[in-house]
């Protein structure tokens, strides 16, 4: 979950272009399969990626050396 | 307007050896051509002593004279009971003021004094002005804090950066136990659940909340992998928000490492934080709504893409399946030209091999007769008496024996 968000924004970006790409005309039937079966995949990973999931909220302690220390945050 | 050549022979500003002030021969005397200084060598030199030695400062002074011209440009005075001053101030200036304050008016006025070269007068070009009366010391120290920041370019607005798209972490610097955090939490969670959030808690006002918010500011800088900044409190009165007009929380905010949103609830007017940071928020719950995407507009998005990506691969291999349907059609009518071809042929011929058929012949009226191996009689010594065989005639064979 680390890298998350710019692996997400990454795959969306990359689907645009594939999409783009199939919907011009001057793409081979190869490349166009091609271009497909990754946007599969980037899609398959986007979607995992939206899955539901509790945000973790912490606190940032820091103690008289400085320190930082990260717990979960008690609401 | 043009800058003059330096002039070496200035004795006015340039001779640091008490000759200041002296006129380079007797006022009856003729003076040398060389050594006279124009107008406008003059009125330069002065202006740019004037220039140099103020800079640009606060002053107090009364309003006199005031000339509020429909262009917008104000021309007035401004004095104390022994000293006066005449100041101008630009459109763009008074459009922030309002309406031109009265004669007699008492006011703090942000000046940059300078000789105006067509006069050779001394003015006071004002940037900001605020009536004294029913201003407190922190607006005025707001307005110095506003004015050094903008001097240091921390309002340009080609220094915002742009949020992240999708931040996976977020660093929040509020109060642990105020209003504003809880809604954070809220829309956060609502919106983009898979974010990480790092409350950093800071006093946020009264006494040594600047200082707080400035160490926890800097304790942000030094939490690795956080993409984003929220820093904000719930509203509350000028007097409350004063911390983050500080100075220092304000280059605190603009020394941050990744982009930063300010959520300081005041309706009316803008904090300073709220300047300076990449993107000002109304409230905290506006901040987060800005501060990460809907995951349900997010998904909508992926589906669009998806329905975009099937769709153009069909019309992709749509294409092909239409140029092969031409290739076929093309191939079927060749095809069948060869085949058509042959076939009339073969007809012809079977025509005339049908004219010429033996059995034709039997049509007229002839008949074949034929032994039981098979062979055509052709003469009387074929069919001794008795010989059985078969007479063939147009529509059958007919069983017979020689008599």
């Amino acid at each position: 979950m680390a890298d998350t968000p710019d692996t997400l924004s990454a795959d969306l970006r990359r689907l645009e272009e594939i999409v783009r790409s199939l919907e011009s005309e001057d793409t081979d039937l190869d490349r166009a399969l091609a271009l497909f079966e990754e946007g599969v995949g980037r899609l398959r990973a986007a979607r995992d990626r939206l899955g539901e999931a509790e945000a973790r909220v912490q606190k940032v302690l820091e103690d008289a050396a400085g320190h930082l220390t990260l717990s979960d945050f008690e609401e | 307007m043009k800058k003059p050549p330096e002039d070496p022979h200035l004795p006015l500003f340039k001779s640091p050896s008490g000759e200041a002030g002296v006129p380079p021969s007797r006022p009856t005397a003729l003076p040398p051509s060389p050594t006279a200084l124009s107008v406008t060598q003059l009125v330069s030199a002065l202006r740019r002593v004037v220039e140099e030695a103020s800079g640009t400062l606060w002053i107090k002074g009364e309003i006199a004279g005031m000339k509020a011209y429909g262009s917008g440009h104000w021309y007035f005075s401004l004095r104390d009971p022994d000293s006066a001053i005449k100041c101008v101030m630009w459109k763009s200036n008074t459009t922030k003021v309002g309406a031109a304050p009265v004669d007699g008016t008492e006011v703090y006025a942000l000046v940059t004094p300078t000789v105006w070269a067509d006069k050779g007068e001394l003015k006071a070009a004002v940037q900001v002005m605020l009536p004294t009366a029913g201003i407190g010391v922190q607006q005025l120290s707001r307005e110095k804090v506003r004015a050094a920041l903008e001097k240091d370019g921390l309002l340009d607005p080609s220094r915002k950066r742009q949020l992240p798209a999708y931040p996976r972490a977020i660093a929040v610097v509020t109060s642990t136990d105020g209003a504003a955090l809880r809604d954070i939490i809220i829309v956060t969670r609502k919106r983009w659940s898979s974010v990480r959030l790092v409350i950093v808690g800071a006093t946020v006002q009264g006494d040594g909340a600047a200082r707080d918010l400035c160490r926890a500011l800097k304790v942000v800088n030094r939490l690795p992998g956080i993409d984003l900044c929220i820093i904000g409190r719930g509203g509350g009165s000028r007097e409350d928000l004063h911390a983050f007009d500080d100075e220092k929380v304000c280059r605190a905010v603009a020394a941050l490492t990744m982009p930063v949103v300010s959520a300081v609830g005041h309706e009316t007017d803008a904090s300073l934080t709220d300047l300076v940071a990449d993107l000002r928020a109304a409230t905290p719950s506006a901040a987060a709504e800005r501060a990460v995407p809907d995951r349900a507009d997010c998904l909508r998005h992926v589906a669009s893409l998806s329905s975009r990506l099937a769709h153009g691969l069909r019309r992709r291999t749509g294409l092909v399946a239409e140029r092969l349907a031409r290739t076929g059609d093309r191939i079927e009518v060749a095809m069948v030209r060869r085949i058509r071809e042959p076939r009339a042929s073969v007809d012809r011929l079977a025509g005339q091999l049908e004219a010429l058929s033996p059995l034709r012949v039997l049509g007229r009226g002839y008949s074949v007769a034929r032994l039981v191996d098979g062979r055509v009689a052709r003469r009387r010594a074929d069919l001794p008496e008795g010989t059985e065989f078969t007479l063939r005639v147009s529509d059958g064979d007919v069983p017979s024996r020689a008599g």
